[in-house]
């Protein structure tokens, strides 16, 4: 018996898809307040800039071409699926995740440098936005990859094709995320 | 996925190649230390990253019109947000409302405690 996400379509498409976007509209609303909070208090505080100063611009650089590319390979994966190639999907999506774990690991290694400079979450404002909201995002990128695991084993023998698409959307919404807060948290100084 | 769908896939890596190069140059751009420059290079080409990943990456023009309606109607949730709550986050000096006391109360221990600290360098 195929499940409701595939074989329901009252909107006009597939349940599972809908649900992705109901998904990204909620996130749309969290991360949308997160940082309408923090634009609000940076626009407020000059003295902000000099705290986002301590930011490493080449490292949020770096990390934002390491999830465009993995962008890339999720929708090239979702290609794939579409095309009946279970195994190229899950190749794809494979790379995904190394972008994923990439990103995770990078963060991981930029913390560390921070909080042994003295930069931690109750230092100041600032750096408490910084935490939550990069925090919020990195958590969101480990749970894809987790996600995108299990989507993937599936994929490669050919089953449930269409979650490579709905993975490949949270991705990217992901990604979109992250395109607003490299420019917020990095380079506005 | 229908086969209208399929007709925006379009060149993904072209595409992909469009994002590194506006990234560079969101990344180059505010290196001038020009105020106006810095909020066109690095915010203004954030939007259009964005909507290059929107529409080309996740299809937003294959999908039912309520979708994009549904984006648009969590984007101005957003800004209803911002409007509601920068006035007295960003204009804290406003005649119009009152301040509740204990944050007047804080404000003076923070005025009494600076005074304090410059007579102490003096």
């Amino acid at each position: 018996m195929r499940p409701v996400a595939t074989t329901r379509s009252a909107s006009g498409m597939p349940t599972g898809r809908l649900a992705i976007w109901w998904v990204i509209s909620s996130e749309i609303v969290i991360f949308g307040g997160l940082l309408g909070a923090y634009i609000m208090h940076r626009l407020a505080h000059d003295a902000w800039s000099e705290q986002a100063a301590h930011t490493n611009t080449w490292i949020g650089a770096f990390n934002t071409l390491v999830l465009l590319t993995s962008s890339l390979t999720a929708v090239l994966g979702h290609k794939a699926a579409d095309e009946g190639n279970g195994a190229k999907a899950a190749k794809m999506l494979y790379c995904t995740m190394a972008g994923g774990a990439t990103f995770a690991v990078i963060k991981a290694i930029e913390w560390t440098i921070e909080i042994q400079a003295g930069y931690t979450i109750t230092s100041n404002t600032f750096w408490s936005f910084y935490y939550t909201a990069a925090g919020l995002h990195a958590l969101h990128v480990i749970a894809g990859v987790v996600i995108m695991g299990i989507v993937a084993a599936a994929a490669k023998k050919n089953q449930e094709l269409h979650r490579v698409e709905l993975i490949g959307l949270y991705w990217h919404f992901v990604d979109v995320v992250w395109i607003f807060l490299f420019p917020l948290l990095y380079i506005a100084k | 996925m229908s086969e209208e769908e399929h007709t925006h896939h379009g060149d993904y890596v072209k595409i992909w190649g469009i994002l590194v190069v506006l990234l560079v140059v969101s990344v180059v751009g505010p290196m001038a230390e020009i105020q106006w420059l810095t909020l066109a290079t690095a915010f203004g080409i954030a939007v259009v990253k964005a909507y290059l990943v929107v529409v080309n990456f996740m299809h937003i023009g294959a999908t039912p019109k309520f979708v994009p309606y549904l984006i648009v109607v969590s984007v101005l949730f957003m800004v209803l947000m911002f409007a509601g709550v920068a006035p007295d986050v960003m204009k804290s000096e406003g005649h119009h409302w009152e301040k509740p006391q204990w944050l007047a109360d804080e404000a003076a221990h923070a005025a009494a405690q600076a005074a304090g600290d410059t007579g102490a360098h003096h």
